[in-house]
């Protein structure tokens, strides 16, 4: 019980009078990339914003249901969002560095967290996540650039560096790959595999490819359910259930 | 040779050579559209320019004066200060024509009468700022009267000399005599952006200076209170106010009061400034709140707009990284949306600048002499009486002599110099602090 990082159960999500997420169960283990599969408007984004709360920032939406992390209730009243938002990162769909120089798109969770005492200390936070995210070989000779005058694939990687500069525990990707050409695609899977050693990974996507490549655990959402969830091999080798199955054949979806 | 259903693509068929004469047809409407619209244009300029170059030259006589010390001090103590001064400037030019032998048959009342009757309190603030000139001989360049000067912008001639009981035709005769000799000169106006109004006798001595200064202080007013209130409504109503029918009423109304005549502020600002709050009547204060409230929607639906415009995926990256919702806003969303902001509170700014209906009803429009002070102790912040630029203009155009419209172009020509100004600064904030991604 305790092996697990995020325990949901029984989680329901509502925007207005769509019934978008379905009874959810599923446990995410630590040092693990689980990836979610499904096809489009299943929930499966859904379900991983409910992981840190974006889905607040939705008026219609409504959460029910029992989301732990480390054993705690993150919808519990006391739980202030933004804490809980430094523990749990996240990646974009869209490539989304601030428009400020690389430099600052990183330092800038560590700022308002004050995770550095002085710019000595911020500094060495920059280059460690810009190495993690294997963006500092490149980035090095021009952290005052902007952010946004860097490459799709740069981009993405310097969104890593900036959720992994806050030091979560777990990090959430909604489709960090959609919008990225197969090399960039790769040298980001690449980095997912690397993240692992440290962080517990949820990563959407729609590829399934990708999904077999870089994760270990994958669940299968269709139509707000999900349908299935374990071994990644297993999944994609020998499903249970015939949705997914006909799903991963490329029969639905 | 084409055999096709389609028939040769060498030939039109009916169908397509319709098409293209609709096209070519409202091609010639939007020209026309833009023909008109830059017509109206250059005919307003051309008129306003035609009618108003000619105030920012203006007619002075210059000649030697001479003034010492016992009299400035009899002048000083008499009843009529300016009077005593005009007798000076009197002596000093009857002195120079009899020296030149310009008069000749010109009765000396005719002489005198060609210089403005602003003249002797002119020359009091020379001599009171100056009190070194005193026993000593110096030049002095005093207006010329509003006909003389109209005899040199082609307001007044020989003949209509002949009707008029304000010149006769041997003052324009003697006028041209003492241009001849190099006295009277027309030079840049300078004194029409600083002297405070004149009455209707002397329009040559009429200039914008309170008119400016009060603008200045609305202005001040304006930005200082819409600006902050203006942004702070704005970044409440965007991004913190949940979306239900209270503040989509309040969306609606601002709409609405964003079209609401200037004319209703007026009486608004005199019913709760004036009457209520009892702040002074003719202040700028009063005219700077007035005008806050009408600039408010303008600037609160602009901001909203350029608030709007900040790709969402700005604030996700920002609450994503463990940002509130307010750190959100003002390390991210605002800076970007400032140039949006700038751009709509500066022309704001120029629409509050144009405005004359709402100063008329709270007293904006009477005469006033004494430049206003930003501060005093008895009327306060901003308290002190004064007038703005459309108002002058309105206040102007009312007068009969026509040098009075001659001097309203050019008020309108500096109003109008004002708004360009204004507005190519938005344009260049805008341009300069746009960022694209």
């Amino acid at each position: 019980m305790t092996d697990y990082k995020i325990s949901a159960k029984g989680v329901q999500v509502y925007y207005g009078d769509n019934h978008a997420i379905k009874d959810v169960d599923v446990q995410i283990e630590d040092k693990t990339v689980t990836a979610f599969i499904g096809p489009s408007g299943c929930g499966k984004s859904t379900f991983l914003r409910t992981l840190n709360r974006m889905n607040d920032t939705i008026d219609i939406c409504r959460v029910e249901g029992d989301i732990r992390i480390d054993g705690e209730d993150i919808y519990d009243p006391a739980v202030d969002p933004v804490q809980l938002r430094a523990k749990v990162g996240m990646v974009f769909q869209k490539p989304n560095p601030f428009p400020k120089s690389i430099y600052d798109n990183v330092a800038y969770g560590p700022k308002i967290h004050g995770l550095a005492r002085n710019k000595s200390d911020l500094d060495e936070i920059v280059e460690k996540s810009l190495r993690k995210a294997a963006l500092w070989n490149e980035a090095k000779d021009r952290l005052d650039a902007p952010g946004t005058g860097l490459s799709g694939g740069q981009q993405q990687r310097l969104c890593i560096a900036r959720a992994i500069a806050t030091a979560p525990e777990v990090l959430l990707m909604d489709e960090p790959c959609s919008a990225l050409d197969p090399i960039a695609t790769a040298q980001v899977e690449e980095l997912i595999d690397e993240l692992r050693q440290s962080y517990s990974v949820v990563i959407v996507t729609h590829s399934m490819q990708q999904a077999a490549r870089v994760s270990q655990k994958t669940a299968f959402f269709h139509l707000g359910n999900l349908v299935e969830y374990g071994e990644t091999d297993k999944i994609f080798t020998n499903p249970e259930d015939p949705r997914t199955e006909s799903y991963i054949s490329g029969r639905i979806g | 040779m084409s055999t096709s259903k389609h028939g040769s693509l060498l030939t039109l068929d009916a169908r397509t050579k319709k098409r293209n004469a609709a096209e070519k047809r409202f091609r010639a409407y939007g020209l026309g559209a833009i023909g008109i619209a830059v017509a109206a244009l250059t005919m307003l300029l051309v008129s306003i320019i035609a009618n108003g170059a000619s105030s920012f030259r203006q007619t002075y006589i210059s000649f030697p004066v001479t003034i010492s010390a016992e009299e400035i001090e009899a002048a000083e103590s008499a009843l009529l200060k300016t009077g005593a001064y005009n007798k000076i400037i009197q002596t000093g030019l009857l002195a120079y024509l009899s020296e030149r032998d310009l008069l000749q048959d010109t009765p000396e009342a005719d002489a005198f009468g060609m210089i403005s009757g602003e003249a002797g309190s002119t020359f009091r603030k020379f001599i009171l700022a100056n009190p070194q000139a005193a026993g000593t001989t110096f030049q002095l360049d005093l207006l010329a009267n509003g006909r003389i000067d109209g005899y040199y912008k082609g307001r007044v001639t020989a003949e209509t000399a002949v009707l008029d009981k304000n010149v006769t035709p041997l003052q324009l005769e003697l006028a041209d005599r003492l241009a001849a000799d190099g006295a009277l000169v027309k030079q840049f106006n300078f004194d029409f952006f600083t002297n405070p109004d004149a009455s209707d006798q002397r329009p040559e001595a009429a200039g914008l200076g309170v008119a400016i200064l009060g603008s200045l202080y609305m202005m001040a007013v304006v930005l200082c209170l819409a600006l902050p209130i203006g942004v702070a409504a704005s970044i409440y109503l965007e991004e913190f106010a949940k979306k239900n029918w209270i503040t989509d009423i309040i969306e609606v109304n601002i709409a609405n009061l964003a079209a609401v005549p200037s004319i209703v502020y007026g009486i608004l600002g005199l019913a709760i400034f004036i009457n209520f709050a009892e702040f002074n009547q003719s202040s700028p204060l009063v005219g700077g709140l007035v005008l806050t409230l009408m600039t408010l929607p303008t600037i609160i639906i602009s901001t909203r707009a350029s608030l709007k415009s900040i790709p969402p995926s700005i604030r996700d990256a920002a609450l994503g990284v463990g940002a509130s919702k307010m750190q959100s806003v003002f390390h991210h969303v605002l800076p970007l949306a400032a140039p949006g902001i700038l751009t709509g509170t500066i022309i704001g700014l120029a629409q509050a600048l144009g405005e004359t209906a709402p100063l008329l009803l709270i007293g904006m429009v009477a005469f006033v002499k004494e430049y206003p002070a930003a501060y005093s102790d008895t009327a306060g912040l901003f308290g002190e009486a004064a007038t703005a630029l459309p108002v002058q203009v309105f206040n102007w155009t009312q007068r009969s002599d026509p040098a009075f419209v001659e001097r309203a172009s050019g008020a309108i020509i500096t109003l109008l110099i004002f708004l360009l100004m204004m507005n190519a600064l938005a344009i260049f904030l805008r341009k300069k602090f746009e960022r694209r991604w």
